[in-house]
Formats: C-alpha cells, sequence, structure tokens
C-alpha cells in the first residue's frame, strides 16, 4: 500500500453511482436555496440539475427539484442532511419510490438559411417542437420533454445552426393521486 | 402577553422568559442599542470577554457543564467573524449556542458599509439555522425560535443577526409559547421495535460492547443514569469517544477507557473483535474507526443517535435507533429487565478474559523519571489533587489534551470539557471561564499546552477581572508537540515549524495580567505546587516543565486499524530522542 503520510486514513471504498432525483419542499424565506446549495458544495455531493419556484404562494412553500449522483450511502447522507435544514418540510427520493414522471423545457436558438432552415422546421416538427420566435434567418425553438429527448434534439440541431441553449433543469412529480 | 418595546428590549425581554442569566460578549457599533438596554437592568450578567472568540468559547464551556444554552452577543462584521470558529466548535461538538450579533442599518445591507460582512452568508454552513432579522415584529419571536432549535434535537449553534435600525425600531413583543415548530420537531422516542430487536440481538451478543459519545452528555444526567443502569444490568463493557468521558464512571469495573487513535489497547482492541456493537450518541468519527474497511469487522452494530444524518454516515449499521439518548436508553433498561435474557454465561467468561488480557498490556504506561517531571505523570499528580473536589477540566488541543483524557478520570457528565470534533487550540481557557461563571466556588482547571494557550492568551484578563480562580495547568515542553509527534512518526522527523522558539515568561506572563503564577520543574517539587494552585483563590497560571520529547502513547497510526496500535513501548525513546538532531537538543 503506497499511501502518503497523513493523519488520515486516505483510501476509501469505490460504489458504484447512480442518479436519483430528490423532491424538496421548503418555506420560500430568504436564503433557503443558499442553504440547499451550501450543503451540496459544502459536502462534496453533486448537482445534476435543479430547479426552483415557489409552488404554494398562500402557504409560502417553494419547491426544489435535484438530480444527484452519488453511491446508495452517500444519496441517503444527502437526504438526512438535507431534512436536517430548518426550513424544509420535507425530502422525497423520486427515484427510489417509483417510476416518477420527469420533464424539461428547453429553448433553443438554431440560425441559418436555406435547405439547413428547411431541415432544422421539419425536425422540430417531428419533435413537436414550438416556433416561439423567427426571423429570416432564424428560429427559437421550444421543447418539453424528459432529458434524453431534450438532449437528442439538441444533438441533431447541432449541425443545422444551433448557436443558444437555455434549459430549466428538471421538474418532477411522482405518479399517482398521492400529494407528496 | 404582547407589548410594544424596542428591539433591543426586545431581545433583553426574550432572554429573560428564556432564562438566560449570563451572556458573553463585546460591545461595538453596531450592538450599542442592546448594551445600553443591558445597562438598565440586572437579571441578565454580561460577561466582558477580550476577543469575540473567547464569548464563543466561553458560552460553550458554560453550555457544555450546565446542559444550558450558551449565549453570546458580539457586533457586526469583526465581531461576528472572530465568533465563527467558536461557532463551527459548537456545531462539531454538538453545544446549544444562541449567538446575538449587530448588524449594520437595514438601508446598508449590501453596501459595503463600515464593519459589515454577510453574516448570515458566513454562518449558515456552521449553524443549525441562521437569522437576518428585517423587520422588529419577527424579532420575539425568531429569538424563542432561536433558543428552540439551539437545545432541541441534536444540539447546535444559531445565530441571530439584527440589523441597528430594527435594534431601534418599536415592535411587539410576544412571550415564548409552547408551539410546535412548523418543520422542526425532532423525534426523541425510539422505534420500539427496533429496540426491542436491539435487545434481541444484544442478549444474543457473546462480545458485546458499548460504545457510547458525547449524545449521552448531550441527554441530560439522567441518560448517564440510566446509561449506568444499562451497564449494570447487562454487564458488557463499555468504552467512550473523547466527548463522552463522565457518562459512565471512569472508577466503574466495566470501564475500558476511552478508545480511538489515543485510546487504551483494551478499548480499541474489544472494538475491533466484538460481535455486537451498540453505539450510543456517538457518530463514528474518523479519529475513532481508524480504517475504515477493517473497523469491527464481525460485529452487528446498533446506534442510538437523534440526528437521522448520523445515521449510515461513515459506517454501516444493522439497526438504527432514531431518537433522544435518554428516551431510547430507557426504553431498552425497562425491555431488557422485562425480557430478563439468559446469556452465555461461558461465552461472557470468556470475552471478560479476554478483556482481562488486554488490560494487562497496561497501554498507557510510561517510564518515568526522578530529573523531569513526565507529562503524564503530571496529569497523574494533578487528578489526585482534585480528588474529593468537585472539579471541571477544559483543554486545549494537542498531546496534553489526550494525556488528560487518558490520565484525568470522570465519574459525572459535564465536568469535561474540550475541543474533540474542531480540534480548536485556544479553546480552553475561555470555557474554562464559561464554566467558572456557571459554578462559582468550584475548581475549574485548563489542562493547556504552552503553544495552545497562547492562542487566546488574553482572556486572563476576563478571568482577572471576573475575579474567577481558574486554573491554567500548561504541560510546557517547548513544542507544538502533536504536530512534533506527528512529524517524526510521518514526515521523516523534519520538524517543520513545530518548536516555539520564543515562549514568554508564564510566571511573569501571569503577573503581568494581576493573576497568580507558579512554575513547577522537578518532579519533586510537583505535588507542592499543585496544592498552592489549589488553595489560590486566584486566577493561576502554572508552567508545568516537563520532558520536552514525550510523545502520546497507544496509538493507532494512520491508515491502520484497531487491532495495530503502536505501544509506547513500541517506539523507545531513544528512536525519538535521535529523530531530534543534536542541533535541536541545544535549543531544547
Amino acid at each position: 500500500m503506497n499511501q502518503p503520510a497523513s493523519a488520515y486514513f486516505l483510501q476509501h471504498a469505490e460504489e458504484k453511482a447512480v442518479t436519483h432525483t430528490l423532491s424538496v419542499l421548503v418555506d420560500n424565506e430568504p436564503g433557503v436555496l443558499a442553504r440547499v446549495i451550501g450543503l451540496f458544495s459544502g459536502r462534496g455531493y453533486n448537482i445534476d440539475s435543479l430547479t426552483v419556484s415557489e409552488t404554494e404562494h398562500e402557504a409560502h412553500l417553494s419547491r426544489i427539484t435535484i438530480v444527484t449522483t452519488g453511491t446508495p450511502m452517500v444519496l441517503e447522507q444527502i437526504k438526512h442532511q438535507l431534512e436536517r435544514l430548518i426550513p424544509v418540510h420535507r425530502v422525497h427520493d423520486l427515484t427510489a419510490e417509483g417510476r416518477s414522471l420527469e420533464r424539461e423545457l428547453l429553448m433553443v436558438k438554431v440560425a441559418g438559411q436555406g435547405e439547413q432552415r428547411v431541415e432544422a422546421l421539419r425536425l422540430a416538427d417531428a419533435f413537436r417542437a414550438q416556433v416561439i420566435d423567427a426571423t429570416q434567418t432564424h428560429f427559437v425553438f421550444e421543447l418539453t420533454g424528459r432529458t434524453s429527448k431534450i438532449e437528442q434534439f439538441i444533438e441533431i440541431m447541432q449541425p443545422l445552426g444551433l448557436v443558444e441553449i437555455a434549459r430549466t433543469g428538471i421538474a418532477a412529480v411522482a405518479r399517482g393521486p398521492e400529494p407528496m | 402577553m404582547s407589548r410594544e418595546l424596542t428591539g433591543a428590549g426586545i431581545v433583553l425581554q426574550a432572554l429573560k422568559d428564556q432564562g438566560v442569566e449570563h451572556i458573553f460578549g463585546y460591545p461595538g457599533g453596531a450592538v450599542l442599542p442592546i448594551y445600553d438596554e443591558l445597562f438598565q437592568q440586572d437579571d441578565v450578567q454580561h460577561i466582558l470577554v477580550r476577543q469575540e472568540g473567547g464569548a464563543a468559547h466561553a458560552a460553550e464551556g458554560y453550555a457544555r457543564t450546565t446542559g444550558k444554552v450558551g449565549v453570546v452577543l458580539v457586533t457586526s462584521g469583526p465581531g461576528a467573524t472572530n465568533a465563527v470558529t467558536g461557532i463551527t466548535d459548537a456545531l462539531m461538538d454538538s453545544i446549544p449556542m444562541v449567538v446575538i450579533t449587530g448588524q449594520v442599518p437595514t438601508h446598508l445591507i449590501g453596501n459595503d458599509a463600515f464593519q459589515e460582512c454577510d453574516t448570515v452568508g458566513i454562518t449558515r454552513p456552521c449553524t443549525k439555522h441562521n437569522w437576518l432579522v428585517r423587520d422588529v415584529n419577527d424579532l420575539a419571536r425568531i429569538m424563542h425560535e432561536a433558543f428552540y432549535v439551539a437545545r432541541s434535537g441534536r444540539p447546535g449553534p444559531v445565530v441571530v443577526d439584527i440589523p441597528k435600525d430594527v435594534q431601534f425600531a418599536t415592535g411587539t413583543y410576544v412571550g415564548p409559547k409552547n408551539i410546535r415548530h412548523k418543520t422542526y420537531n425532532p423525534q426523541v422516542k425510539g422505534d420500539l421495535d427496533r429496540i426491542r430487536a436491539a435487545v434481541d440481538l444484544m442478549a444474543q451478543a457473546k462480545r458485546p460492547i458499548l460504545y457510547t459519545g458525547g449524545g449521552v452528555i448531550n441527554s441530560g444526567p439522567a441518560a448517564s443514569q440510566l446509561l449506568r443502569e444499562l451497564v449494570e444490568v447487562t454487564d458488557f463493557p463499555i468504552t467512550s469517544t473523547l466527548m463522552g468521558l463522565g457518562a459512565y464512571p471512569a472508577s466503574g469495573k466495566n470501564w475500558l477507557g476511552m478508545l480511538g487513535m489515543h485510546g487504551t489497547y483494551e478499548a480499541n482492541m474489544a472494538m475491533h473483535d466484538c460481535d455486537v456493537m451498540v453505539c450510543v450518541g456517538a457518530r463514528f468519527d474518523d479519529r475513532i474507526t481508524g480504517r475504515i474497511d477493517a473497523f469491527a469487522p464481525n460485529a452487528k452494530k446498533i446506534h442510538i443517535d437523534i440526528d437521522p444524518s448520523s445515521i449510515n454516515k461513515n459506517v454501516r449499521v444493522d439497526i438504527p435507533i432514531i431518537g433522544d439518548v435518554g428516551h431510547v436508553l430507557e426504553d431498552m433498561v425497562r425491555l431488557w429487565r422485562a425480557s430478563a435474557p439468559q446469556r452465555d454465561k461461558k461465552a461472557h467468561d470468556d470475552w471478560w478474559g479476554k478483556i482481562r488480557g488486554w488490560r494487562g498490556r497496561n497501554s498507557l504506561a510510561y517510564r518515568n523519571s526522578d530529573s523531569v517531571i513526565m507529562p503524564q505523570y503530571a496529569i497523574e499528580r494533578l487528578y489526585d489533587a482534585c480528588k474529593g473536589k468537585e472539579t471541571y477540566i477544559s483543554t486545549e488541543v494537542g498531546q496534553h489534551q489526550m494525556w488528560a483524557a487518558q490520565f484525568f478520570h470522570f465519574d459525572q457528565p459535564n465536568r469535561w470539557m474540550t475541543s474533540g470534533g474542531l480540534g480548536t487550540m485556544g479553546y480552553g481557557m475561555p470555557a474554562a471561564i464559561g464554566a467558572q461563571i456557571a459554578h462559582p466556588g468550584k475548581l475549574v482547571i485548563d489542562i493547556a499546552g504552552d503553544a495552545s494557550i497562547l492562542m487566546n492568551i488574553q482572556e486572563l484578563s476576563t478571568a482577572v477581572q471576573y475575579r474567577l480562580p481558574i486554573k491554567v495547568f500548561i504541560l510546557n515542553n517547548q513544542y507544538m508537540g502533536m504536530v512534533r509527534q506527528w512529524q517524526q512518526l510521518l514526515h521523516g522527523n523534519r520538524m517543520s515549524e513545530s518548536y516555539m522558539e520564543s515562549l514568554p515568561d508564564f510566571v511573569k506572563l501571569a503577573e503581568a495580567y494581576g493573576a497568580v503564577g507558579i512554575r513547577a520543574q522537578t518532579p519533586q517539587e510537583l505535588d507542592g505546587k499543585i496544592e498552592e494552585m489549589i488553595a489560590t483563590d486566584h486566577p493561576v497560571i502554572f508552567d508545568c516543565r516537563v520532558a520536552a520529547l514525550a510523545n502520546c502513547f497507544p496509538m493507532i497510526p494512520s491508515g491502520k486499524a484497531h487491532n495495530e496500535m503502536l505501544l509506547g513501548e513500541d517506539v523507545a525513546d531513544e528512536e525519538i530522542e535521535n529523530a531530534i538532531g543534536e542541533e535541536g537538543k541545544t535549543l531544547v
């Protein structure tokens, strides 16, 4: 074992990382997002996607959807650490609780003329993307769907004059009649 | 009861209604309205420290020895940032603390005003929770919420940041109602099925061990009493972390001593070989587990903790029980008594036989000397002199801290204050001040090192001002001993910056502050000088000149398992001495 001299035990077992989607219901108060993000950066957890918005105005509640990657032990930690934050009401691991519905919204700007422009419009139509802005030299498409679909659409648009991408990150909800 | 008060008045009223008698602080521009309010009342006594870091540690010492919430009052900007180390320390060691910070007026926030800093931003990761109060009508509720959060569940520090205009403004005061917090309601009762499963597992154990920690102390004296009952009815061997010392008496027959990096051989070997481990209010810290993949490889593990995030953080456990230690132990003892399990007598005797064998190694043994005071000997003599007295011990961080944990024995909870998680040098003297404020007339000693003590030496002035007869017992080896020990063991004896070349004359230093200085240089004079120290009704700095090159054993070297301990006898003194070059020796 060629470990450098250290006051700490440096090796750690490698477990396989998995990706989970967490839904976090929080009080909509100043600093609450900073608490959540600070927790992730401070403890070295990953954020693959994060969305946040007030969802219940009367009750001052916001919903934060986080997609994160880690070993099962780390994912369990993340859930508990989030629950430990005072303004957090509930944390649900949507992935662990069953197949959740996950959607993302994409806006993509494609610039070009002639054949490429026609092709971009044709493919957008096939993906059921909306045209939300256009001139003779560009389109802005809006597309909603699962991340895999979004990524595929971006890939297809890449050679057709894609110049700018904006995407929201994932919003997710569990299937079935029960609320979170 | 609601009435109109200024923001500063609300702060004081809330402190009184929360039963606060002492606060530790330092005034400044952004808290002057609160200091003015403080001046005009007698219920809350303010202790003026010499630096805000001292206030935070003093509040920790106060909280640790009383179980009450420690309260700190500091100004904005540097006042708040100076307190950050103590706040982080309290977070790591789960000490309940409310820190009130002044802030620049709300209209100046964000403008880089004089003595402005983003206090809630800076303290967000080192508090349980914090608040910036923008409306005076929220202040009373937030103050009461702050105390609730600080002391509930796993205790910890909170910060209430109050802009100066909010302190001046008039608003409605509401008393502390017994409201359920809308989101924070920690579970205190453990799941009975889990506790039953734990009791069954414990009853079948052939080689059980209780591994206890600071959570037992935090749960209150009743939890320590229940722990003693559990040991009584099960006859399990028991060890503890640094933070848990005193929960089970060191004089108890089942006591194995502290475990971990500088724990005893018997404690660590029993941890390694056990088949059932009951972790009570401890958190499997890396100083405890050593090499994690070789930690208690054959043990089923039960973990009692009030903080769900402590469960399965470092070590996977078989039966997690979330709840307050006191509540869970009460159920556990009751269920054990009710089931009166038939234990495997032979396995039990064999296990204790094995433990006796490990004890026989006498892992804390050291070679004493007639000419120089060995640091271990100094602690032993100090302990002996304190026997029969109600004594509170704090420490700084380093070799002296480990020797204090090994050689000063605690039979009661809340008598031991040490910076375990954060390892803050400079903790001990202010913590001793906090303890002495809480326990007037009792013997309070800070066991210190010559390097650590200089990190908060200014607080000696506080002790003198308030006539606090704290004793600062410095094991003076003229090194940063623990740093040097690691350098000797791990860095090819290259003692990079770990030698204290220009130490003050501690006796003169004490006198300069108006305290008493005592020096002991030989083993022969040690007892007399210690007696003199204890008899002195003033703050004392005791400069105990100890063997410069003694090292702290036993020890689990880095990357090793519990059964790979390094014992003192394995490392010859000559080796250590040779490690110091001739040139270095002449300096010593």
